[in-house]
């Protein structure tokens, strides 16, 4: 198996890209690695082959946007939207995430081995996300299914206007958003928890962590409020 | 849209290098803000008086005649200099009455900034070209914060970009759009303070100016900012001691810092800050919504508001 190094000080990005997407090349070439990328936008978005892309230094916003099976490490920071609408794969960050990491994602597992900024998990629908430190505001907002693991403290207004997905934190919860509320861990909570864990290579007691998630409340209009419109 | 960068120096040994570093950090955030350029250097300090960046649009503009006249009304000018379409006089007179002067005998010349180390330099166009105007890559000093704009609330212009003046020293960029601008031009309006736009990034520097005029301190203004302006902000306000970051509760407008030994960086992407020496081994994070940082000489402050 063939390995490929990319240094983005002499490549441009588009031909990055277009590579990541060639049959051809990719049937030979499976392990990629990414250099120089000084915080650009849209490293290695679309991917929808079961390569491995590592990239060395901080990437931008929306990297491995709508990835599809292919497992993406950036050993840095991200920006805005890291693996946003991700269907499938793996994509993980060894530092921090800007806001809105995993927004809208479908499938695949996200680790963020740092901290998230704000909206982390924002309308999620599927995904899995794992941050080892903490998540900023609004988290798995409108969140609507799939599981974020929280192993630090999450913001405030966690979970707010959430349908379903299933949010579990080991620290300190800020304020719950509108509908979100703490729900018994039950063994086969424990369970799903320790998988993810391990999936995510984090070695955290699963017996730590509170369970949160929708109280149902906003799925319907109630009549008692039709005076308000 | 609309980009921001700054850049405080901790290592007074960098100072004669600050444009050259500064330059490419403003022409990075090209992309989030073609329209208008500007920036706030701090630097080549003036005590004995006040130092006054001027700007007229006529490009042959007779600033000698200028500077002999104030000399005469104004018992000497210590120094002045042009740059372009702007210059700078230094001299000792109290300021309101030499803006009143210059309403009355030189109108159409516009007061950028007014202090003992800020001087604000500004125009439409590529930021590339305004930093190339002024010879930013050569300029020397302690700090900088700049911004690059994309209009969307109002008219580009000249008097539309940023910084903003917000008093003697001070300064403000800011990405994002405010919703309650109008009703609270109004109010300011009625507090005596002067706007010369419809820009909604100048209600916000006039809210400062308010405000500091009123005896609060910088992190006092702040945190009524936080709590009277309504919309969407990322602000980096220069000081003549440093910079401060502060960023909306939604925090929807991006901003991130990295900070070393010898400076520290502010911008709204990281692109920005990738060329700087030792961002490497730099500390990068993230500002928190409705928290004030502040750098200064005497060290970092964080404030919860």
């Amino acid at each position: 198996m063939m390995m490929k190094t990319v240094d983005l000080a002499e490549q441009s990005l588009r031909a990055l890209n277009q590579s990541l997407h060639d049959g051809e090349m990719l049937s030979d070439i499976r392990e990629w690695r990414v250099t120089n990328t000084d915080g650009a936008h849209n490293i290695a978005c679309g991917l929808n082959d079961d390569i491995s892309v590592d990239i060395d230094g901080h990437a931008g916003y929306y990297c491995a946007g709508m990835n599809q099976r292919a497992s993406v490490t950036v050993h840095g920071n991200v920006g805005v939207g890291v693996a946003e609408n991700m269907m499938s794969g793996t994509v993980r960050v060894t530092g921090d995430a800007s806001q809105s990491a995993g927004a809208t994602a479908h499938g695949g597992l996200l680790v963020i081995e740092g901290n998230a900024a704000a909206r982390c998990g924002i309308s999620m629908k599927g995904v899995d996300i794992v941050v080892k430190g903490n998540t900023g505001p609004m988290s798995a907002f409108m969140g609507q299914a799939g599981r974020l693991v929280v192993c630090g403290d999450a913001g405030d207004a966690l979970g707010d206007s959430i349908y379903e997905a299933r949010l579990y934190v080991k620290g300190r919860v800020g304020t719950l958003g509108a509908d979100c509320i703490e729900k018994p861990m039950r063994a086969e909570h424990q369970e799903e928890l320790a998988a993810l864990l391990e999936q995510a290579g984090i070695d955290e007691d699963p017996a730590d962590f509170r369970r949160y998630g929708s109280a149902r409340e906003l799925y319907h209009f109630k009549v008692d409020n039709a005076s308000a419109y | 849209m609309c980009g921001i960068v700054g850049l405080y120096l901790k290592n007074p040994a960098w100072e004669s290098r600050l444009g050259a570093l500064f330059e490419p950090m403003l022409v990075a955030m090209t992309e989030r803000g073609p329209d208008s350029a500007g920036f706030s250097i701090y630097g080549d300090e003036y005590d004995a008086g006040i130092k006054l960046t001027l700007q007229s649009d006529d490009a042959d503009y007779d600033w000698a005649n200028l500077a002999d006249r104030l000399g005469a009304a104004f018992a000497g000018v210590d120094d002045w200099y042009r740059n372009a379409s702007v210059a700078v006089f230094k001299l000792a007179a109290p300021e309101a009455e030499l803006r009143a002067w210059l309403a009355e005998q030189a109108p159409g010349v516009r007061v950028l900034s007014a202090g003992q180390s800020i001087e604000i330099l500004k125009g439409v166009g590529l930021p590339a070209t305004i930093a190339e105007r002024f010879n930013l890559k050569g300029m020397k000093g302690s700090h900088a914060i700049g911004h690059t704009r994309m209009a969307t609330e109002s008219a580009v212009t000249l008097q539309g970009s940023h910084p903003f003046s917000t008093g003697l020293d001070l300064c403000l960029v800011h990405n994002g759009s405010l919703s309650n601008h109008n009703r609270l031009r109004d109010k300011l309006r009625r507090e005596g303070i002067v706007f010369e736009t419809d820009n909604d990034s100048e209600v916000a520097a006039g809210y400062l100016t308010w405000r500091l005029a009123k005896g609060d301190s910088l992190s006092q203004a702040l945190k009524g900012a936080l709590k009277d302006l309504d919309g969407f902000f990322t602000f980096a306000i220069g000081t003549r001691d440093g910079f401060a970051v502060v960023r909306d509760p939604i925090s929807c407008k991006p901003a991130v810092i990295a900070e070393t030994e010898d400076y520290v960086a502010m911008a709204s992407e990281y692109r920005a800050l990738a060329g700087l020496p030792g961002i490497q081994q730099a500390r990068v994070w993230e500002p928190e919504p409705a928290t004030i940082y502040v750098w200064e000489h005497d060290g970092a402050k964080v404030e919860a508001a």
